[in-house]
């Protein structure tokens, strides 16, 4: 494999919508993404930004695919690590697929760099999210309040 | 996807050092995860196929090949409910028990 990538899974008890409007509703993202805040218009071609509570930007990029509830992309690029953001761009996949009484949702993050810190950097937090997620989605409380 | 799938999978040495070898080396195909073990490409398949089952393990077609990457999300949901939420009672009867004696000895 050439690059680095990773592809996380969880199968959380939702439908394919709920799901959606978590992943794109900002004042909800907050809840389970450790009070990030997630700027954008939620359309092909849209600037996005993450940035942290206190109003720094944390990544930048635009939205590479938005077909609700099925799959959502981001054009990505760390912007407060210089050792990352001379990294470039990665790309960053959502999709979502009803499995039974759940909804399986697959997150991959690659970058055209071998051994690339931003993954590196990066898969830390995705699995602290998604827990976080699944577990706001099926019992109403995030399982991890800080980071 | 329970619990019970993701540490029965655990169980077992041959998937650990599967799982550490992945984490080593993200995105490995069957191949290339059999070289230097001493188990047969059946065992590490089935092996691959058990991990896979229990969410510990996601896969992605990358033309001919299957590539295999460590999914950490239900280790994280396991370390959240069985360890940590231990670790931070024992912190807070520790406190609580600081707090008793303090509060003795101020009186």
């Amino acid at each position: 494999m050439t690059g680095s990538k990773f592809v996380y899974v969880t199968f959380i008890r939702t439908s394919p919508e709920k799901l959606w409007s978590a992943l794109t509703t900002p004042e909800f993202i907050k809840q389970y993404w450790f009070d990030m805040t997630h700027e954008t218009e939620w359309k092909v071609g849209s600037p996005w930004k993450m940035l942290f509570p206190d109003g720094r930007v944390a990544d930048v990029g635009e939205i590479a695919e938005f077909d609700p509830p099925k799959r959502l992309a981001f054009k990505w690029r760390n912007e407060w690590r210089p050792d990352l953001k001379v990294e470039g761009w990665s790309h960053c996949v959502m999709e979502l697929e009803p499995a039974d009484d759940a909804v399986k949702l697959t997150v991959s993050h690659t970058i055209e760099v071998e051994n690339s810190k931003f993954i590196e950097a990066v898969s830390g937090g995705w699995p602290k999210i998604l827990s976080n997620l699944k577990s706001l989605l099926e019992t109403g409380e995030v399982a991890i309040a800080n980071k | 996807m329970n619990d019970d799938a993701v540490f029965k999978a655990l169980a077992d040495a041959s998937r650990r050092q599967l799982l550490d070898r992945l984490y080593e080396q993200n995105g490995q195909t069957l191949n290339a995860l059999c070289e230097d073990l001493a188990m047969t490409r059946q065992a590490v398949a089935k092996h691959l196929a058990i991990l896979e089952e229990a969410n510990l393990v996601s896969t992605e077609k990358q033309g001919r090949e299957k590539l295999h990457f460590i999914n950490s999300v239900p280790i994280n949901g396991i370390a959240e409910r069985w360890i940590n939420k231990f670790e931070r009672r024992q912190l807070s009867a520790l406190s609580a028990l600081k707090r008793a004696l303090e509060g003795e000895g101020g009186s």
